[in-house]
């Protein structure tokens, strides 16, 4: 992990270029909590793929028979309250929440980046106005702003992915435009400016691939948010609705099992914490190797 | 500092202006009819008038939120559509047990998280650093409400030395504050530990070893002295997460807070409440951030507020 309070990876000076981004790799291998964090990513990927190879049937699928049973070899994670298999049903979660967590970064980014880059670059009145918008949604915490756009917009994977990503845009738009104002008055852009390009274009071409560092780290630890907002607002019963095997849900109805069958309420809740885990770890890592300051 | 705090409470001004915009544009984001949807599915057409002539839906817009502001500012949230007791009462009832579960929380983080970062960052680079940054992340990665369910197996169901859930003694405070604490732990010790490093590498610390002085007194009181100032912001910042933890933690103790009041509110369609807490746990929010700006003052006497 950095040594730096705050990471300084909107650098104007640091350019992208073919040295650079062997540099990145190599510190970014060298770090072994960030490739652990890969790795661990990579396997959820794979879990997300490959869902119905690895678990043959229908997660969602009840079988009362088998309610509660404890982990065994036929079903190495037990079954839940209706006998569903938890390992199938956790394995189809990874698709779930991998989705969600695309979902709600894509939102976050498509919003937040165009507002982030139009408010640090144009400044006056449309910065102003962006900003005060985005002070506004910072005065509620992450969850509870999510949690008032689900008891607007309704229950549901869409929902919860909108209002999730709608919550991210103000953490976007704050971090785009900081970058914005320093990569702004650069050399470069005065240039293309006095060159006559359309301010679109310079934003596009000059400004944009310079803020993407901080986007890419953003991005990554916006993940694991996500896979968290999504989780608990699935275990209050107001995000993504059973059968659907959500984590966070599965969670929600292994409450009223926790004296007799404890093991429903386990594993999807280590399944969430790896995945998080995973997406800090590699986001951890990529500040790091994205960070001039910090050394190999 | 007088002028400071009045000119502060002022700027606070637009946000509130901005959360109450928000909030009154929440109801009116509702999909189909805002009255219809307040008075229920089996309500009629007479019971739909009513709530659209109390709401003031027949006026226009800006009419409507010029008077939906009045009340606010009269802090007439108005009334719960499941209870019908007025808003405000609903949330000043449960506000003491969310405001005690929310302290003793922030006590425990910095109880744990402060000395941890501060091992950590005295030494750097060695087991005891690891354990305390790999602990921190995990407890940034781990869902608050899946270690509160582990807490009530572990100490309710196989040791049976705490109660599971809802509200007492002291007992029933431990599991609750403990699950909120965990997540808030996690940022105070790796802010600390940041900044630690920080301020440790910096000459006046090299100063006051030279001098020959204990190494205690060095870290205690010449480095985490100095690095006070950016933990306490993060400790105000968490409070924020703290909020949002509260209505998870809240759910699985069967905590009477405001935080499992949103949720039932949420679950039933309560609006007004919605509406209430979200506006309460924001201004509780903006405040804690104010108080954090004039803790400042205490903490560093360089800082004066004019």
């Amino acid at each position: 992990m950095s040594e730096a309070t705050e990471p300084n990876v909107c650098r104007p000076a640091e350019l992208p270029s073919e040295n650079r981004w062997r540099r990145f790799w190599v510190k970014l291998r060298r770090n072994k909590a960030a490739v652990a964090g890969g790795i661990l990513l990579l396997l959820y990927v794979f879990c997300a793929l490959l869902a119905p190879v690895l678990f043959r049937g229908d997660p969602a699928a009840p079988n009362l028979i088998l309610a509660l049973e404890p982990p065994s070899f036929k079903d190495l994670l037990g079954t839940d309250e209706l006998g569903r298999s938890i390992l199938g049903r956790v394995i189809y979660g990874a698709r779930i929440s991998l989705l969600i967590a695309v979902g709600v970064v894509s939102v976050g980014l498509l919003i937040g980046v165009p507002l982030g880059l139009i408010s640090g670059y144009f400044g006056g009145k449309v910065d102003f106005l962006i900003q005060r918008v985005t002070d506004a949604m910072l005065a509620f915490p992450g969850f509870l702003l999510a949690l008032a756009l689900v008891s607007v917009l309704g229950v549901g994977i869409n929902n919860t992915v909108i209002s999730i990503g709608i919550s991210m845009i103000p953490l976007y738009i704050r971090l785009v435009r900081s970058c914005v104002l320093t990569v702004r008055e650069e050399v470069y852009v005065e240039a293309a400016r006095a060159a006559g390009t359309r301010d679109g274009m310079i934003l596009l071409r000059h400004i944009l691939p310079n803020v993407m560092v901080p986007i890419t780290v953003q991005t990554s630890l916006g993940m694991g948010t996500a896979i968290l907002f999504a989780a608990g607002l699935g275990f209050l019963g107001i995000g993504v609705q059973p059968p659907t095997p959500e984590w966070g849900a599965m969670l929600g109805s292994a409450r009223g099992y926790l004296f007799n069958a404890p093991h429903v309420a386990t594993f999807p809740g280590i399944a969430i914490f790896l995945a998080v885990l995973s997406f800090n770890l590699l986001g951890d890592g990529l500040r790091d190797a994205l960070d001039p300051r910090f050394k190999i | 500092m007088l002028n400071y705090v009045i000119k502060r409470l002022f700027s606070m001004i637009p946000v509130l202006v901005g959360i109450s915009i928000l909030l009154f544009f929440m109801l009116r984001m509702l999909p189909g009819d805002p009255a219809q949807v307040l008075a229920g599915q089996m309500a009629s057409p007479e019971e739909i008038e009513t709530i659209r002539k109390q709401l003031g839906l027949d006026r226009p817009v800006y009419e409507q939120y010029l008077s939906y502001l009045g009340r606010l500012v009269r802090l007439d949230l108005g009334r719960s559509a499941r209870t019908q007791n007025p808003v405000i009462e609903e949330i000043w009832a449960r506000l003491p047990n969310t405001a005690l579960l929310a302290v003793v929380a922030i006590g425990l983080a910095c109880l744990f998280g402060i000395p941890a970062g501060v091992i950590s960052a005295v030494r750097p680079y060695t087991w005891v650093d690891y354990v305390v940054t790999m602990g921190a992340l995990f407890g940034i990665s781990m869902p608050v409400f899946w270690l509160g369910l582990m807490l009530v197996v572990v100490f309710a169901v196989v040791l049976r030395w705490l109660p599971a859930g809802g509200t007492g003694g002291w007992q029933h405070v431990v599991l609750p504050s403990v699950t909120l604490a965990s997540f808030v732990v996690a940022f105070i010790a790796r802010m600390t530990r940041s900044t630690m490093l920080e301020t440790l590498s910096l000459d006046y610390i090299s100063t006051a070893r030279s001098k020959g002085l204990r190494e205690t007194v060095v870290v205690v009181k010449h480095a985490l002295k100095n690095a006070l100032i950016p933990i306490v912001t993060v400790v105000g910042l968490q409070f924020g997460l703290l909020l949002g933890g509260a209505v998870l933690t809240e759910t699985v103790f069967a905590w009477p807070g405001i935080g499992r009041l949103i949720v039932d509110s949420i679950l039933a369609r309560d609006y007004p409440v919605i509406q209430g807490t979200i506006l309460i746990f924001g201004l509780l929010y903006i405040l804690v951030n104010l108080a954090v700006d004039l803790l400042y003052v205490v903490i560093d006497p360089r800082i004066r507020y004019e």
